[in-house]
């Protein structure tokens, strides 16, 4: 009954891919040469790599040393600036670009583009890698010491090899979100797939072309899948003793102090402090005009009232498959898990593509409509609940099952006295992941919205096509607001729903 | 509260066969421990009888009533037995109150005269009814699994290994106010463990189990002193494991001429003495001892471990109470208190006994070996 459920699930999420495999194969070969092997591709193909490659070079150099000098060192106000590098994940990477270009035009290049994706995307690398030095067990470094080691060869031989899982992990969700950013892109003009996936659509609604880039898209992000998992091998690295790690010493910084709050006040200054500044610039600027305070206010309603939606179904979706995941471990319960993050590493354009035309050839009835919608934010965001359910699962062992069921307690019992409130806080956690996650989706929301329903996202979107910067900036600013607490979750447990 | 009994059950998980036929039988009121070591089958056991498992052939019946074999088994939930898993298994998310009370009908649960009752019966204070698990000891935890498990009356109390997980000192204690708990509700139980004198000081009667078979099923005592086989006696407590011949119903070995406890067959045998058993004193004050050389002692207070090196080799440990203790490396002499206990070689503990003819056997191949080279 859960395998059944897991299955129709995971049949769910990997639906897009589907749809591109089986169009390519409809088109053939020699369609396939036709449509990629042209020098469009190949432009959009250099655009696309140098700027994956520059960026997570960038975010692992940011993200690395911001870290150590957060986890590790003598700087003054650590927990400070700790939530201060996690904010700029308040702000969505498109209201980013959005205000800095409205400030500076001249950053539609491969510069602009870098600093502006850099200075969004560095906390995913500094997340786990902060998370990893705290979980860094000092024992094993005064063992290394007692060995005879140098401080330099502990750093290589012990530290570095534990921190590899999690830098290759944030480069991986740097790399994952560059190939499926959007709105950050189209905004600073800086062509790359999934914008000349969503011109091509645009201008040609539904065509080939636009299906064989997005095959290109996906090949992409599937071999960066693979490519992580050959990279990261086997390693797992646990603690293998129980209880707290003691604390670490914090490396003194001495006359470097300066120089370290420097870097780190430039930084957050440049990640945080500009799109604030710009946002509030231009929301004085627009206020010349009367706030259009229903439209917010309706626009505000369709956007929680879809996310609250979407997170029930996808932590719903989750269920079966976080549940078997722990219970019945085993090939079959990894496979499906495995597939709906596959499923979700498909970018959102490529996911909308994929729905736009599925439903307008199997269920015309279905096309545009809030239940598609609803798919899509499903299947790009099920990783999200899946590893909440997951860990809540592993929270509630069979042994009290047991227990209560020799205390004469019956399944559905069992369920509601003690099941469901075990599970309960995980599962709220992944829930309101997902909530925030739609909350600012933008891509999906564009091509799959009915007629008609507004979001956030989508009301800035139009706002800033007509280059009205002024009213784009109240939608702006909701949307920052709304995020913020997710901000806050992740800060304080840094492992949960950004390790996928 | 009712007698149990297991006929003939066996379990494999897939191709590992656990169990290999089981007869068991719990006494009305009695604690029962399962002893042996750890991948024995033990907690399999103990899984079919609550029913969280099903045997793959024989039957469970607690009092009259067959549980499982005869067909469908009876669900866990309506075979009333409790209990008691590994750590305690406290459901984190409720009160020490509403743990206690789990199994009981919705207006009872309510009752705090029974709470109160509940958890006076395992020796903890009322004043821990409203703390959650995470606040309480090990020890304290164990005493709540174990008044939870009590409170719905059950038929038996199935406790599986409750104290491994505890410190020494809280271990003595804890296992004091559980057996005094089940000995004041009456209650039939079982108890898993695989440390010896857990089961050999809280049961009635000890099962001893082997690679899915129970070996020997006696009383505390009598398993002490006359333990089946060789490889019980050494399970159940240290021993002195000789080399013996027996003749005139009388042992002779390098301790001495020693008398047996129960009649054996004339011949090369082993005999098991236990470590009490050996009395050291000066090498002048007992002529008739044999004279061993003091390898180490181990002193525990109360008492101490004394290992002899024997003129043959062998190291045999003794026991003696803490107050005059010989110092490394002297002589002593050693005198044998009581009766040995003589397995004929043959049917002796399985290993010892095997491995030793197998090096006989070989020897004696080799001296052939050689002796054809010659020729």
């Amino acid at each position: 009954m859960l395998l059944a459920l897991a299955v129709l699930v995971a049949a769910l999420a990997l639906l897009p891919l589907g749809y591109i495999a089986g169009f390519t194969v409809d088109v053939g070969w020699s369609g396939v040469r036709e449509l990629v092997f042209r020098p469009r591709v190949g432009e959009l193909l250099w655009n696309s790599t140098r700027l994956v490659v520059g960026t997570v070079a960038c975010c692992v150099v940011l993200g690395l040393g911001a870290a150590w000098l957060v986890e590790r060192s003598s700087v003054p106000a650590r927990r400070v600036w700790h939530v201060l590098l996690v904010a700029p994940l308040a702000v969505p990477a498109f209201v980013n670009s959005y205000a800095w270009i409205s400030l500076l035009p001249g950053l539609d290049t491969y510069g602009g583009a870098l600093l502006v994706v850099t200075l969004s995307y560095f906390p995913f690398i500094y997340l786990p890698v902060a998370a990893a030095f705290r979980g860094l067990d000092p024992a094993l470094e005064e063992t290394a010491r007692g060995l005879g080691l140098s401080a330099w060869a502990v750093f290589r031989r012990v530290q570095l090899p534990q921190l590899r899982v999690a830098v290759l992990g944030g480069s991986l969700l740097v790399a994952l979100h560059l190939l499926a950013e959007f709105g950050a892109l189209q905004m600073l003009r800086f062509p790359t797939f999934t914008t000349a996936i969503y011109d091509q659509y645009r201008a040609t609604f539904n065509g080939p072309g636009a299906t064989m880039l997005a095959g290109v898209l996906v090949l992409l992000c599937l071999g960066l899948l693979l490519a992580e998992l050959r990279l990261r091998g086997r390693a797992a690295y646990a603690r293998s003793g129980r209880g707290a790690a003691r604390p670490h010493r914090s490396a003194p910084l001495g006359r470097l102090t300066g120089p370290a709050l420097l870097g780190l006040g430039l930084l957050v200054g440049l990640a945080v402090l500009v799109p604030l500044a710009s946002l509030t610039y231009w929301m004085l600027t627009g206020s010349s005009s009367a706030l259009p305070v229903g439209e917010l206010l309706s626009t505000t309603g369709t956007t929680l009232g879809l996310a609250a939606g979407a997170a029930v179904v996808t932590t719903a979706l989750a269920f079966p498959t976080g549940w078997l995941v722990v219970r019945a471990r085993g090939r079959i319960a990894t496979l499906l898990e495995r597939s709906t993050y596959l499923g979700s590493a498909v970018p959102g354009i490529v996911v909308a593509l994929a729905l736009v035309t599925l439903s307008i050839r199997a269920t015309p009835w279905l096309y545009q409509t809030v239940p598609v919608l609803v798919a899509a934010y499903a299947i790009l965001f099920l990783p999200l609940a899946i590893v909440n359910v997951r860990s809540a699962v592993e929270q509630s062992p069979r042994i009290y099952d047991d227990v209560s069921a020799a205390l004469g307690s019956s399944a559905f019992d069992r369920l509601r006295r003690v099941t469901l409130p075990l599970l309960a806080p995980g599962l709220g956690a992944g829930a309101a992941l997902v909530f925030l996650a739609v909350v600012t989706e933008l891509t999906a929301t564009l091509l799959l919205a009915p007629t008609g329903t507004t979001t956030l996202a989508t009301a800035f979107w139009s706002a800033t096509s007509g280059l009205e910067y002024g009213a784009a900036a109240p939608f702006a600013v909701l949307m920052v607001l709304l995020s913020a607490p997710a901000t806050v979750l992740l800060s304080r447990d840094a492992r949960r729903g950004l390790t996928t | 509260m009712s007698s149990l009994t297991v006929s003939e059950v066996t379990k494999s998980f897939g191709a590992t066969p656990v169990l290999t036929g089981i007869d068991l039988h719990v006494p009305n009121r009695s604690l029962t421990a399962l002893l042996g070591p750890s991948g024995c089958g033990k907690t399999t056991l103990l899984r079919l009888i609550a029913g969280f498992d099903e045997p793959d052939t024989g039957a469970i019946a607690v009092g009259d009533r067959t549980v499982t074999g005869a067909g469908r088994g009876v669900p866990a939930r309506r075979r009333g037995i409790g209990f008691v898993p590994q750590e305690g298994g406290l459901f984190p998310h409720l009160s020490v109150a509403a743990n206690v009370t789990f199994g009981l009908p919705r207006r009872e649960r309510r009752d705090p005269g029974r709470v109160r009752d509940l958890l006076a019966l395992v020796g903890l204070d009322a004043a821990l009814a409203e703390r959650h698990p995470h606040q309480l000891s090990g020890g304290q935890q164990q005493r709540v699994a174990l008044a939870r498990a009590l409170a719905p009356r059950p038929s038996l109390v199935l406790l599986d290994e409750p104290f491994s997980s505890l410190d020494a000192g809280l271990r003595e204690d804890t296992r004091q106010a559980v057996a005094e708990a089940l000995y004041a509700s009456g209650a039939t139980a079982v108890l898993v463990t695989h440390d010896q004198a857990e089961a050999l000081s809280m049961a009635d009667q000890v099962a001893v189990m082997r690679a899915g078979r129970l070996v020997q099923l006696a009383d505390p005592q009598t398993l002490y002193r006359h333990p089946l086989d060789l490889d019980v006696a050494t399970f159940v407590g240290d021993a002195v494991v000789l080399d013996a011949d027996v003749r005139g119903g009388q042992a002779h070995c390098e301790l001495g001429v020693l008398p047996l406890e129960r009649p054996c067959p004339e011949g090369p045998s082993r005999i098991l003495l236990r470590p009490e058993q050996l009395q050291l004193g000066g090498r002048t004050a007992a002529p008739t001892g044999t004279i061993a050389r003091v390898h180490s002692v181990e002193f525990y207070g109360h008492d101490a471990r004394v290992l002899l090196d024997l003129p043959s080799g062998l190291q045999v440990t003794a026991r003696l109470d803490g107050s005059v203790l010989p110092a490394d490396g002297a002589e002593v002499a050693v005198a044998v208190s009581g009766a040995a206990l003589a397995f004929p070689a043959r049917a002796a503990g399985r290993d010892q006994a095997g491995r030793d003819q197998a090096g006989r056997d070989q020897a004696g191949r080799d001296q052939a070996g050689r002796d054809q080279a010659v020729a």
